[in-house]
């Protein structure tokens, strides 16, 4: 039993890791939205979910639990096969993305059955060209939604989100060849490891922002991010582009007539793009995992950041706990709140105990990452709250008559910079 | 390591499928993918070749072809467009003004 | 574990290809275009995936955007533009059924067969990829064949004038 795992030990790593990131993925997910229609409420002057659970925090139970049990009516005349290949379509390959985003650089500090654990399920020398593969085919979940629909409604909205996600595909892919120039390789992490080289060390000018590199500043990738940034809104359908899915305009679009569970995997498919165009650009532009602080001896007291952050706001949130209206809040809340406080005091001991010195080391790269990630994702949930929609031909004409000629005016400015560097 | 006549053979396949929709079929559309679906028998048959003579011309000439299926794609859908708008069929056999 | 007949090379190999000569018969069989044109998506994967066996890692991604994500995309448009129904059922010659399929066996047979002769000239790969493929490739795309490149531009161009003008409604 023990050899044959010994022998197996990658593909039952890989499958264990697979089920971990769905898993982990997938509850991101649940309370990203739980995370928006707060983000949203309050922008909006209102409460949000707050009801269900404290402070609404088990709102995504409840909707999940009512995607399951609603019932799920197939409309009459639809393409059997196509209208149920068409969600299953846009989750897996949502899902698929999420392959080569790398977590972190090192592996786990112990080894799991001989093998070394790294933080990624693919180590790919084109992991960026498989991303853009992904993107380039997820247009076929709506395009097939829509046709597979047998309505007016599905088939116009289908068709004109499909438009859009292929308009916006070419911006998307224009604006990250910039940092393709700066980095010489298509995988994400030799992306990451060449913003490792900042002036004097300090982490976030070497990022693809800011390109203040040790042998010079090269062109900082603003234009580039700010191309990608918007291109990726549209791509995923979000607000301020979300024509085609707005509920005013062609009742649901695409998704009109799917219920229930088909349109729950629409739902996660978004969330999910949106979790890995965040991951995305991260790694282009935000160099990724790497802390933006020098790595010097003056600078270690960074490396308790985590646990500075998480110990305040565990005491916030026993604090905020113990005065909660409900019983049940009065007992989850402080319970959470002590959970996070032992995990930061846990990391913050690490200054003294030995092993946990490893754990807090292991945990900064994936702390940084986490935490830019995050702040992307409230960058697509206040776009949502805050800006009007764009109209299609508005929408259409920002694709192809702004955004492509200025991802492609960085890509020959980049170009330029980095040829009179290489001569001088 | 899989032989290269395993993979010149299931081009051979590919293409004779691809011959066989084209012969057969009756829509404009199918017959036109079925074109698509030789230029990837080709395709195959070329990286096959890069591959077993350890050269990239080869795959160099794969991405041409991908190039030029893609132009020929646009403007072919262009004209079957203009044959549907104008024989308001898709059917190949209404096409045949020509026939003496 | 005794070493099995099957490499898993061999394995990834057969299933692919079996996926690819499903998706063409598929291609076909299928009476509805939109079925045909999602076969031949599948086809195309599969060939990527076979590209992938064979180390040409980057043919194979360009391969899933462009043929995958771009041209078939375009197909799926046209058909759902187009309204395209089932295909109706008409007339079709005898001889075409029954010389016309035994015939393209025989055609594809006698292609294998070439291939399968000991001395068809096609030498056994040494090695299982060819090591950094993609800068070759990009070297040899800058400069060798810089000029077929460029001229490859000049050729979508005209593909986009050409589909543009053929596909304007008359003006009235």
């Amino acid at each position: 039993m023990i050899s044959f795992l010994q022998q197996n030990a990658f593909w039952i790593i890989t499958i264990v890791k697979i089920a971990l990131l769905l898993f982990i993925v997938l509850t991101v997910n649940a309370y990203l939205t739980w995370f928006e229609r707060k983000v949203v409420a309050h922008i909006q002057s209102r409460w949000g979910p707050h009801r269900v659970g404290p402070h609404g925090l088990l709102q995504p139970a409840a909707d999940g639990l009512k995607f399951l049990f609603k019932e799920d009516p197939t409309p009459a005349g639809v393409d059997q096969f196509v209208y149920y290949l068409a969600p299953f379509l846009a989750l897996t390959l949502s899902l698929t993305a999420l392959a080569v985003i790398p977590f972190g650089p090192d592996p786990l500090p112990f080894k799991i059955l001989g093998e070394q654990v790294y933080l990624w399920i693919v180590k790919s020398d084109i992991g960026l060209l498989v991303l853009f593969a992904i993107t380039a085919l997820s247009v076929y979940g709506i395009a097939l939604a829509g046709w597979a629909s047998n309505s007016k409604y599905s088939l116009l909205g289908g068709l004109r989100s499909s438009a859009q996600m292929i308009s916006y595909e070419l911006a998307l892919t224009m604006s990250v060849v910039g940092v393709l120039l700066m980095a010489n390789t298509f995988s994400l992490q030799g992306i990451i490891e060449a913003q490792n080289n900042a002036k004097w060390g300090f982490g976030a000018l070497g990022w693809n922002v800011i390109a203040w590199t040790k042998n010079g500043l090269l062109f900082p990738q603003v234009i580039g991010f700010i191309c990608f940034f918007t291109s990726a809104i549209a791509e995923t359908n979000r607000a301020p582009f979300d024509l085609p899915e707005a509920e005013s305009e062609l009742v649901a679009g695409f998704h009109t007539e799917y219920a229930s569970f088909k349109f729950a995997m629409f739902f996660i498919a978004e969330y999910t793009a949106m979790i890995t165009v965040s991951c995305l650009a991260t790694i282009l532009f935000f160099g990724g995992w790497l802390s933006p602080f020098p790595p010097t001896s003056f600078w270690t007291f960074t490396h308790y950041i985590p646990s500075i952050t998480l110990i305040p706001f565990g005491l916030w949130v026993i604090y905020d706990g113990i005065r909660y209206e409900t019983i049940f809040g009065k007992l989850i809340l402080p319970a959470v709140g002590f959970a996070m406080f032992a995990i930061g005091a846990v990391l913050l001991a690490g200054v003294r105990i030995a092993p946990l010195h490893t754990v807090n080391e292991f945990i900064q790269p994936v702390f940084w990452f986490t935490a830019k990630i995050l702040v992307f994702l409230f960058f697509y949930v206040w776009a949502r709250g805050t800006l009007p929609r764009l109209r299609y031909d508005q929408l259409m004409n920002v694709g192809w008559k702004l955004l492509l000629p200025v991802s492609i005016a960085n890509v020959i400015l980049t170009a330029g910079i980095i040829l009179w560097r290489s001569h001088s | 390591m899989v032989p290269t006549h395993y993979y010149l053979i299931l081009s051979a396949v590919l293409f004779g499928l691809g011959a066989v929709a084209f012969v057969f079929k009756r829509n404009i559309i199918t017959i036109f993918m079925s074109i698509e679906l030789m230029l990837n028998a080709v395709n195959l048959a070329f990286v096959a070749f890069s591959q077993a003579f350890g050269k990239v011309e080869g795959q160099v000439f794969v991405l041409f072809v991908i190039v030029v299926a893609a132009a020929e794609a646009a403007v072919g859908l262009g004209i079957i467009i203009l044959i549907q708008r104008n024989r308001q069929s898709l059917n190949i056999e209404k096409v045949n003004l020509l026939k003496l | 574990m005794a070493e099995s007949l099957v490499s898993p090379a061999l394995l990834t190999f057969f299933v692919l290809a079996g996926l690819a000569v499903l998706g063409a018969g598929s291609l076909v069989l299928q009476k509805h275009p939109i079925h045909s044109a999602l076969s031949l998506i599948v086809v195309m994967v599969s060939l990527a995936g076979l590209y992938l066996l064979m180390g040409a890692e980057f043919v194979a991604m360009v391969q899933i955007i462009v043929y995958g994500g771009a041209i078939m995309v375009l197909f799926i448009f046209v058909i759902m533009l187009l309204n395209a129904g089932e295909e109706e059922h008409t007339d079709f010659s005898q001889l075409a059924k029954f010389a016309g399929l035994p015939l393209a066996f025989a055609l594809t047979a006698s292609l294998a067969a070439l291939v399968f002769k000991p001395d068809a000239g096609v030498p056994a790969a040494t090695q299982a990829f060819i090591p950094k493929a993609t800068e070759q490739i990009s070297s040899m795309l800058f400069k060798e064949f810089v000029y077929p490149f460029e001229l490859t531009s000049f050729l979508i161009l005209v593909a986009i004038m050409g589909a543009l003008v053929l596909a304007q409604r008359e003006k009235k």
